[in-house]
């Protein structure tokens, strides 16, 4: 095991030396396809991503908008699947062994590679926390407890709905972060009163200590720094995810793949940008 | 985790446990968004079983508003063509709407209105759920919005207007291979979307608990008729049960209450499209192996990387990588022998019911025809074999004229 401990726990760590919320990006892993998703999510720690979110991508994304969707069957139909996510995570490892890389996906494909030996990979691979949409706390145990093992942290969803009868509920057994669905809905669509999300903050917080990132709806710099104030780090998605889609040419292929990883990788400074100066 | 070596328990009608498995089957594999709501409507559905009050409503209006009990019908030219067993159709195709769909929604509705929501969402295949479900909304005045796959809306016209006409919304779905699965994943897009006012009508026996057992409650009333009305026709049980299976709301209905009798035999058709080794079927428990979609562990048609892969079956009720929890463990119990009919099997058997005892079966039950065309045969003429009409065919004479070659 040449993985190091605690990837997660120390940025934050830093984060709060800093003084300031982090930024998590959202890419979804093998879109438009491998060789320029990999070149992107290399340079996304340069632009200013403090967190790296990918996508494993899944025939039926069911909490996800039509941005997300489209790239998952744009990575699917470049042939992605687990072992060519792992092994994206690994190559990045490579050149960079601090900052954070957490999975987000469904349960079947997890499921079906095999929730020990994917746990193992995982972590050899690099990866350190996983979020998976459709396994709630009632049914998680299969996953958390040998991603536990292997040093992985699963990260719980709380939501608009998570009341606080819910919430120890989902607080009982989550590491890493807590993930705030600003949002009762699919990613890329509506975006929440920043004065509801810091409600929401204030709430989790009662019940515990970990940082809270928040996403769903966060598509411009302007956004991502009012949520910087409020919480521990902005997740963005479908807004990255987006570019790729409209920068895809009509063949299906990318117009211009230098240009693409440029253009997805000047937005995400201008969002961490944002998020930088939000408490300044 | 011991997944094909089911022991036999000594009932089969004990389960879900309170956390909705069915074995290892079953569970609420939802988005959290969500679970507060399913929760809520867990909490809701026994509260309604608890209170007399509610089934008598529901009886009220199965007997007077969806015509129950349907008849069980002797099909005797059918069963002297074949040469075997004495076949009786339950006639669930003569309920209000034309299928046994309505069983369920008008349950649903009840329950859906005790709980206060105003809006109605639903998925469809066939139509014929989202029918039932837009009927019980005209009935008691409440917003319906239904969710349909576009190749599904094309094969399946009359029943859209039928929706349409009941003052629904019909809601194209595009994405993936737009039949029914992908409607599913919109109507669970939708709710996650509008969880204070909206309820969700799942039209089979799947999803989240409490889904599968509460769609199997409100249809189990099939079976236990069948029960009553043997001993009327016959003085006994049923030799053997037959029904189609997509999600498996007919099926599951029609067996519940035959689980613990050892000497029905039970029978499951599933759709094998153009032949299970053509990979172009709708044959999970043939085909698939178990997964986790729509919130419930269940066998799915999937590849190696588990995805989800497209299933193919000339009916639209049918076409559906997945089935419902309950099948999954009944199939690895041993307890249901769960069969393939093709495409062309359904459509011959199709025309046979229809020349021959003059009513015209869906497609879904088409596939069941086909199977009790290959059991009847070899049968003794004093088996007593009950297949589950479940719905009507006028819906699909535009798709039989087309694979029979006719222009209408």
């Amino acid at each position: 095991m040449s993985r190091k401990q605690g990837r997660l726990k120390a940025r934050f760590e830093y984060l709060a030396a800093e003084g300031r919320a982090g930024l998590v990006t959202f890419l979804t892993a093998g879109d438009p396809n491998r060789e320029i998703s990999s070149t992107i999510i290399k340079g996304l720690p340069g632009a200013g991503a403090d967190i790296i979110e990918l996508g494993m991508p899944f025939t039926d994304p069911m909490a996800d908008g039509p941005a997300i969707q489209a790239s998952s069957i744009r990575a699917l139909d470049a042939g992605q699947d687990i072992n060519a996510t792992l092994a994206m995570v690994k190559s990045f490892r490579e050149k960079d062994d601090d900052t954070p890389i957490v999975l987000m996906g469904y349960y079947n494909p997890i499921y079906i590679y095999g929730v020990e030996r994917f746990s193992e990979d995982a972590a050899n691979a690099g990866v350190d926390g996983l979020i998976i949409v459709d396994i709630p706390p009632e049914e998680d145990a299969e996953l958390r407890v040998p991603a536990n093992k292997a040093g992985i942290d699963l990260v719980r969803l709380t939501t608009p709905t998570s009341d606080e009868q819910r919430l120890p509920t989902l607080m009982g057994g989550a590491s890493g972060f807590i993930y705030y669905v600003s949002i009762a809905g699919i990613t890329g669509t509506k975006s929440a009163a920043t004065s509801n999300v810091a409600d929401a903050v204030t709430r989790i917080r009662k019940f515990s200590d970990l940082p809270i990132a928040v996403g769903f709806g966060i598509k411009t710099p302007e956004q991502a720094a009012e949520i910087a104030r409020v919480a521990d780090a902005a997740v963005v998605g479908s807004a990255i995810v987006q570019i790729i889609a409209e920068n895809m040419g009509d063949d299906g292929r990318t117009k211009d793949s230098p240009d693409l990883r440029e253009t997805v990788l000047k937005f995400v400074s201008e969002l961490a940008q944002g998020v930088r100066t939000a408490r300044s | 985790m011991t997944i094909n070596s089911a022991e036999k328990p000594n009932t089969f009608k004990t389960l879900p446990d309170s956390n909705g498995h069915f074995g290892i089957y079953g569970g609420r594999y939802v988005a959290e968004t969500l679970m507060p709501l399913i929760l809520s409507v867990e909490k809701a559905y026994d509260e309604a079983q608890a209170d007399p009050a509610f089934q008598a409503e529901l009886d009220d209006y199965l007997t007077h508003y969806v015509g129950r009990p349907s008849p069980l019908y002797h099909a005797r030219r059918l069963s002297d063509h074949l040469g075997g067993a004495k076949i009786y159709f339950k006639r669930d195709e003569l309920n209000h709407t034309g299928a046994h769909k309505i069983n369920n929604t008008m349950g649903q509705i009840l329950l859906a209105r005790r709980m206060g929501k105003e809006r109605i969402i639903a998925e469809t295949g066939a139509g014929q759920h989202g029918v039932a479900t837009a009927t019980v909304c005209a009935l008691f005045g409440m917003k319906c919005i239904v969710y349909m796959g576009e190749t599904d809306i094309a094969r399946q016209a009359p029943n859209v207007f039928r929706m349409k006409l009941l003052g629904a919304e019909v809601v194209p779905v595009t994405s993936g291979s737009a039949t029914l699965k992908d409607a599913m994943n919109e109507a669970l897009r939708d709710w996650v979307s509008n969880v204070d006012d909206t309820y969700y009508i799942i039209g089979t026996a799947a999803g989240p608990h409490p889904y599968p057992e509460m769609v199997r409650n409100f249809q189990k009333i099939i079976g236990e008729e069948v029960r009553q009305q043997m001993m009327a026709a016959e003085g006994r049980l049923p030799d053997s049960l037959v029904a189609c299976i997509g999600g498996g709301s007919n099926a599951i209905g029609l067996f519940y209450d035959f689980l613990d009798d050892e000497d029905v035999t039970i029978y499951a058709v599933e759709a094998a499209g153009k032949g299970i080794e053509t990979g172009e079927h709708a044959a999970s428990l043939s085909a698939g192996k178990p997964g986790v979609l729509h919130g419930n562990r269940t066998y799915l048609l999937q590849d190696e990387d588990g995805q989800i892969t497209e299933a193919h079956s000339i009916s639209a009720g049918l076409d559906y990588p997945g089935i419902g929890p309950e099948h999954s463990w009944l199939h690895d119990s041993g307890r249901v022998n769960y069969v393939p009919a093709t495409d062309d099997e359904a459509l011959e058997a199709f025309q046979l019911c229809t020349q021959l005892e003059g009513i015209i079966p869906a497609l879904e039950p088409s596939h069941a025809l086909a199977y009790v065309g290959k059991l009847a045969p070899t049968l003794p003429k004093d088996h007593l074999l009950v297949m589950n009409m479940c719905g009507r065919g006028d819906k699909d004479v535009f798709t039989v004229a087309e694979a029979l070659g006719v222009t209408l």
